[in-house]
């Protein structure tokens, strides 16, 4: 009985907790609050993966109302794929949120933080798990406007205006976003995906099919930070609550990067958006650059947390690279990319929260001799490192080695070339890391540093280890990424 | 091409044109608000005026009437017009906040106060 509602329940239940969390008005309750739904979120999206992997896609009328008129949850192996990461992600993080928001956010704000957080984390489930264009814009409001929010709570004042111009630049990509789902509309009458997927092939290149592309390409990438558009997130990522930065890095990105990949593939379909458009003439010039200009910007930022901003871009620049080479081989990469991005720049964010916690300051020149005060903490920063470098036994390999085998497959050397030219700039602005923890000693005269407290540790190890573990063993991420681009590239919805 | 005729739609582009350009023209976050605003009303303006059928009636079952307007497009906007407003009422928040750390709401003198910092 309630299995046959997990569909909806998986964003009731955060939803329901989200003010109620306000009401708690105590922080230590409102967090054991949130702990619970978004632990009940992980296992609800942990069944509807299995369920989707054995029996096929699940398809849900919300409040009864039959599909093309009602609002459809449509749970496929692609959003299952994204709901687990982004409930993953939440539910670790949470446990980790309760000392470093304790430590960054004035204590009468707490419980409006875990609000702030639940919501996020509901529309970003929504946008997963909907099947409807316009209830995708809203969630996608949904997590926007929560995660402005979580970013203006950084301590820094520079995080009120790192978070007014994220909101500019959001309300401009949501609101392309609304013109390009109104404009399909418009010529479809129909906003549930599976029938705009039948009803606009015979359209074919009308314009105001081409124009609606246009906006929803835009306005996605807006949202997910490709090369030029990414102007918002440094900043954001930079000021942002340790904890915030953690977990928008790991699932915002990628939900922006999910709308692409549901839009192209699934609504306009591979043969409109590849064939026909040759969108991968657009795409991988622009991830090559991301991947090269960023991970080259990366290598010289002194304040870590900016680092690793620059850095996820060069990421999303890898996941671009993936769906514009839209060969199953480099569709897999991409959405595989999802997954391993998420554990490794999860876990190397948590790990600095623990340094800000400890520290106080996350600039380089603040992290000299760490490795020895704060050894977990260092460690599995480095083994992040290795990660986003691609060191084998690590997940960052195995993207790698699926987009040089995705290049290798269509003879193109270059893009070969461009994934291992990123990996070595990885190693430069990792090692700037490790070189001052490790090789330099501590600054005479500070006060000695205490390692972090494990409730912080273990969640960020949990992230470390499963970009460690998933790197070993890949038959759940790769055998669902398979079966995601598999299903894409098949034009089925 | 009737040009007239789809005056409504030359409305939308051209508030969308001017909201854009005052987001992304003006130094000053009020202003920047109220560009996003314009930006975000005109797509109202095409959402509306996609539902409305040209002799059609609100969609309520009368005797003698045949012709309706589609409700959903403007359902849909009143959604959208909520968001519009949660998004302004951040955006203003977010503006006393910065002006109370920062002394001003013009971009250009909060930048230099954070190349000091």
């Amino acid at each position: 009985m309630i299995a046959a509602h997990l569909p909806v329940l998986q964003i009731v239940v955060p939803l329901i907790a989200a003010p109620l969390c306000l009401l708690l008005r105590r922080g230590a309750l409102a967090w054991g609050l949130a702990l619970l739904a978004s632990w009940a979120a992980l296992a609800m999206s942990a069944l509807l993966l299995s369920q989707v992997l054995s029996d096929g896609p699940i398809s849900y009328a919300l409040g009864d109302w039959a599909a093309p008129w009602g609002i459809e949850y449509r749970v496929d192996s692609v959003n299952a794929f994204v709901l687990l990461i982004v409930a993953a992600v939440g539910a670790v993080i949470l446990p980790y949120a309760r000392r470093s928001v304790a430590h960054e956010i004035p204590a009468e704000q707490h419980s409006a933080f875990y609000t702030a957080f639940l919501l996020c984390l509901t529309g970003l489930l929504g946008v997963a798990i909907t099947g409807d264009a316009f209830n995708l814009f809203v969630f996608l409001e949904i997590s926007s406007l929560s995660s402005y929010v979580l970013i203006a709570l950084g301590r820094d004042r520079r995080a009120l205006t790192a978070a007014f111009q994220y909101l500019v630049m959001g309300t401009i990509g949501a609101t392309f976003i609304v013109i390009g789902i109104g404009l399909l509309y418009m010529i479809t009458g129909t906003l549930n995906m599976a029938d705009l997927a039948q009803r606009l092939p015979p359209l074919g290149q009308n314009r105001t099919v081409l124009v609606a592309f246009a906006f929803l390409t835009i306005g996605a990438s807006l949202k997910l930070a490709l090369f030029p558009l990414h102007y918002w997130l440094p900043n954001a990522y930079t000021y942002a609550p340790s904890a915030v930065t953690g977990f928008l890095a790991a699932t915002a990105t990628k939900v922006g990067v999910y709308i692409l990949l549901r839009f192209f593939f699934t609504v306009f379909g591979s043969a409109f958006a590849i064939e026909t458009l040759t969108l991968q003439n657009l795409l991988v010039p622009l991830a090559v650059i991301a991947i090269l200009v960023c991970s080259t910007v990366a290598i010289f930022q002194d304040n870590i947390k900016r680092m690793l901003a620059y850095s996820s871009l060069a990421q999303i620049g890898y996941m671009i690279l993936g769906i514009g080479m839209a060969s199953p081989t480099g569709l897999t990469a991409g959405i595989v990319h999802l997954f391993n991005h998420a554990m490794t720049k999860g876990g190397l964010f948590l790990a600095l929260g623990c340094v800000a916690l400890r520290v106080g300051s996350v600039r380089l020149e603040s992290m000299q001799g760490l490795g020895r005060a704060m050894p977990w903490t260092l460690f599995a920063f480095v083994l992040g490192g290795l990660s986003l470098i691609g060191v084998p036994l690590t997940v960052g390999f195995i993207s790698k080695w699926y987009l040089v085998q995705a290049a290798l497959e269509q003879d193109s050397w270059l893009l070969a070339a461009v994934v291992l030219a990123g990996s070595l700039l990885a190693i430069i602005y990792v090692w700037r890391v490790v070189e001052v923890a490790y090789l330099r000693p501590p600054p005479a005269g500070t006060s000695a540093v205490r390692e972090a407290p494990l409730s912080m540790l273990i969640p960020t190890w949990i992230l470390i280890g499963a970009s460690i573990y998933f790197g070993v063993d890949t038959s759940l991420t790769v055998g669902v990424a398979r079966q995601a681009a598999l299903m894409l590239l098949g034009g089925a919805p | 091409m009737d040009v007239l005729g789809l005056y409504n739609y030359w409305i939308v582009i051209v508030l969308m044109m001017t909201g854009f350009y005052v987001v992304i023209s003006r130094g000053n976050l009020i202003k920047k608000v109220v560009g996003l605003n314009i930006f975000q009303t005109s797509v109202f303006i095409l959402y509306i005026s996609m539902g409305k059928i040209i002799g059609g009636t609100a969609p309520i079952v009368a005797p003698g009437v045949t012709v309706y307007s589609n409700p959903l497009p403007h359902v849909l906007i009143l959604t959208a017009i909520v968001v519009g407003v949660a998004t302004t009422a951040l955006g203003l928040a977010l503006i006393v906040r910065i002006k109370e750390a920062f002394g001003t709401v013009e971009e250009s003198e909060i930048l230099q106060q954070r190349d000091d910092a």
